[in-house]
């Protein structure tokens, strides 16, 4: 068997449409001070060979809601509502036993820190072959390895022959993030979910490093869910984006719209505290005031109003009082924003875009 | 790793060497006037001032320590001679430890025939505590915050605030006396080479009451240990791969979460090792731990001086295994 050919236990059967296709999902934790509800009515799709990119804060549900893809939340402790189907079977509610064979097989994940997601004490050839054993049952330990091999060298390790018995410290940090895309890769999954896969690295790997995604994404053509706050990552990596805010999605649409034309206040922050290197020195860098909302107690109305320099601009209380429908924006299709500003493209343009970078909104005007 | 074995060893001849001169200089400068002590009992109170003059010239007592202590390393390297207020020498062959003051027999083979009685105990008190201690704490930590859980951490917490010889005290009591347990009927330590049964039944209670209490030790150790482990990064992984729950709980949690239980198990079994008094005093098995509370009370200094050195060795020997366990569970531990 080659990487190249999809092995028959992960290629999706027959499907319309997305491969993954999420459907006012809800994840609410019960806890002593009440239920938190840490992804609220949140439903997105991906197609195979397309990358989804969620961004947000931390605690804005990024993680919960792929987690809770993964089937990684314990049962006992969150509840989960809504439809999560994964190639054309419905995964919420489904038995422990059949989740795990589509867990590292069909959908695979990809941890944020690497060196906390190896296991210290193993081999890293032997925890790669062990999640190749777990979904080839007849493939003898020497098959194992040899895949295990096969995985390092095809993301990049140099003499993978001989790294394949080393342990996770012994490798840098760029590389354990490699050998971790190896474990992800190793069972061909049609649906792979990056969570920060690149926040430890320094900046030369991480250009490597998500180059390597997107050949192999090329390669196996699977679904991507890249999560990230950095969105020099979205901008390079993802075809569409889902911005998180405070369990919700509150913009959705695809890269170049929401990084040219967003119209959600939290989104304008987003772009406006991002540092430019070549940026003219009358650029402004501007973070967004204040913290996160506590999701034990959301704000009423719109959750970020707290937070949101542009909400006189809506009539009347409604910010404070009635929680806006994701509604599409002005003009573009597929572009959905969680929104009661009724121009904000306008605002954008004479007030978000000349603060954080004057030389495009002369060029815009 | 042998060199490194060889190195700790060498050094725990060391530390030895250094508790042999300070319980030495103990006796030495210490409260208590062996000589007179030994002289009482020989001469069944009737002690003369000449006699005792005797008893110290034999003991080396008139000596300066530094002369002694020489005699006394030179009896564990090549034997010696020893006289006890009379005429006649005993021969002492090496390693000599001295004569007891008490029984007039050479120290090292008293404690050879007491070890057996000790090592029984405390190899199967602590294989019981560790084999019911580690799987209950691991199965409390996998259902944490549950009924079962709370249930067996504060009854645990109760029985193992007890006073340890009142909790066996108890057992024996009950399971000897008031229930009349056959298995428990004689407590007490037969020789496993005459007959492996009634070795095995005078062993059961000691074995019971040291495993029921250090189990729940045990079971806090791990559980808390387990808990910590659960929520690491690779744990996610593992669970990530697709892995069965018990694959994620017995090979990758268990073994990171045994490092700090094998520590804790290091430093207690070798205690366990150099004599659990209570347990043999209780159970009336004659080991190191009886022995070395008989010669404490009797000043029977000896063998108060070998109990400790044999305590110290062992106590050494047991750290040396841990730091090899630790390098076997552990890859990123070096041995150097």
């Amino acid at each position: 068997m080659t990487i190249t050919s999809p092995s028959s236990a992960s290629s999706p059967t027959d499907v319309d449409g997305p491969y993954l296709q999420v459907e006012d999902l809800t994840v609410t934790f019960p806890t002593q001070d009440g239920p938190v509800q840490a992804v609220k009515g949140l439903s997105y799709s991906v197609e195979l060979g397309k990358t989804l990119g969620i961004v947000g804060e931390s605690g804005s549900g990024k993680s919960v809601s792929s987690m809770a893809v993964m089937g990684l939340h314990d049962a006992k402790s969150s509840e989960i509502s809504g439809s999560i189907r994964l190639g054309g079977t419905e995964i919420v509610g489904l038995s422990e036993s059949r989740m795990r064979k589509l867990r590292g097989n069909a959908m695979a994940m990809i941890f944020q820190d690497a060196l906390a997601a190896l296991h210290p004490f193993y081999r890293v050839g032997d925890q790669l072959a062990e999640a190749y054993a777990m979904h080839h049952p007849k493939a003898s330990k020497r098959d194992g390895r040899r895949k295990a091999i096969e995985m390092l060298d095809r993301v990049g390790i140099p003499q993978p022959d001989r790294r394949v018995d080393d342990f996770a410290h012994q490798f840098s940090g760029g590389m354990r993030q490699r050998v971790m895309i190896a474990m992800g890769l190793i069972n061909d999954p049609s649906l792979l979910i990056a969570d920060e896969p690149t926040t430890a690295l320094d900046v030369t790997v991480q250009a490597q490093i998500l180059d390597l995604l997107q050949d192999l994404q090329r390669e196996f053509n699977s679904a991507v869910i890249i999560i990230t706050h950095d969105l020099g990552v979205i901008a390079e990596m993802a075809d569409d984006v889902l911005v998180m805010y405070a369990g919700r999605c509150v913009e959705f649409g695809t890269t170049k719209e929401i990084l040219t034309r967003p119209e959600m206040p939290y989104s304008w922050g987003l772009l406006s505290s991002i540092p430019e290197v070549g940026a003219s020195t009358d650029a402004r860098l501007i973070p967004i005031p204040g913290n996160p909302p506590s999701l034990l107690r959301p704000p009423s109305g719109c959750s970020f109003h707290p937070r949101c320099s542009h909400r006189d601009k809506v009539p009347g209380d409604l910010c404070f009082t009635e929680l806006p429908e994701l509604t599409p924006a002005s003009n573009r299709a597929g572009h959905l924003k969680r929104c009661h500003l009724p121009n904000p493209e306008e605002i954008y343009l004479t007030e978000v875009l000349p603060e954080i970078a004057p030389d495009l909104a002369e060029e815009t005007r | 790793m042998f060199a490194y074995v060889v190195k700790r060893l060498l050094s725990g001849v060391v530390v030895l060497f250094l508790i042999s001169m300070s319980v030495f200089l103990l006796f030495w400068y210490g409260p208590s006037e062996p000589a007179q002590t030994i002289c009482d009992r020989d001469t069944s109170n009737r002690c003369t001032p000449a006699r005792l003059e005797v008893f110290r010239e034999n003991l080396g007592f008139n000596n300066p320590w530094y002369e002694e202590y020489g005699t006394f390393m030179k009896g564990v390297v090549a034997g010696r001679e020893i006289q006890f207020g009379s005429t006649k020498v005993f021969e002492c062959p090496a390693p000599c430890l001295g004569y007891s003051y008490r029984t007039k027999a050479p120290v090292f083979e008293e404690m050879k025939d007491r070890m057996p009685a000790t090592f029984s105990v405390a190899i199967g008190g602590a294989f019981l505590y560790l084999t019911l201690g580690i799987p209950i704490g691991v199965a409390a930590a996998r259902r944490r915050g549950t009924v079962t859980d709370k249930a067996l951490v504060s009854s645990f917490l109760v029985i193992s605030s007890i006073p340890y010889y009142l909790f066996a005290l108890l057992t024996w009591l009950f399971l000897t006396i008031s229930w009349e347990i056959p298995l428990f009927s004689e407590t007490g330590y037969f020789p496993i080479t005459e007959n492996p049964a009634k070795w095995f039944s005078g062993m059961a209670l000691a074995w019971f009451a040291l495993g029921a209490f250090g189990c729940t030790t045990y079971t806090r150790y791990s559980r808390g240990s387990m808990v910590e482990v659960l929520n690491e990064d690779y744990i996610r992984t593992a669970k990530a791969k697709g892995l069965r729950d018990n694959t994620v709980v017995y090979k990758h949690a268990l073994r990171s979460a045994l490092v700090p239980v094998i520590t804790i198990f290091g430093i207690e079994f070798g205690t366990l090792l150099a004599g659990t008094i209570f347990t043999e005093r209780i159970f009336n098995i004659d080991g190191i731990g009886l022995w070395a509370l008989q010669a404490v009370n009797q000043r029977d200094l000896p063998v108060v001086a070998a109990t400790a050195l044999f305590g110290a060795a062992v106590l050494i020997i047991s750290n040396i295994v841990v730091d090899v366990i630790y390098s076997v569970l552990d890859p990123r531990v070096r041995l150097s």
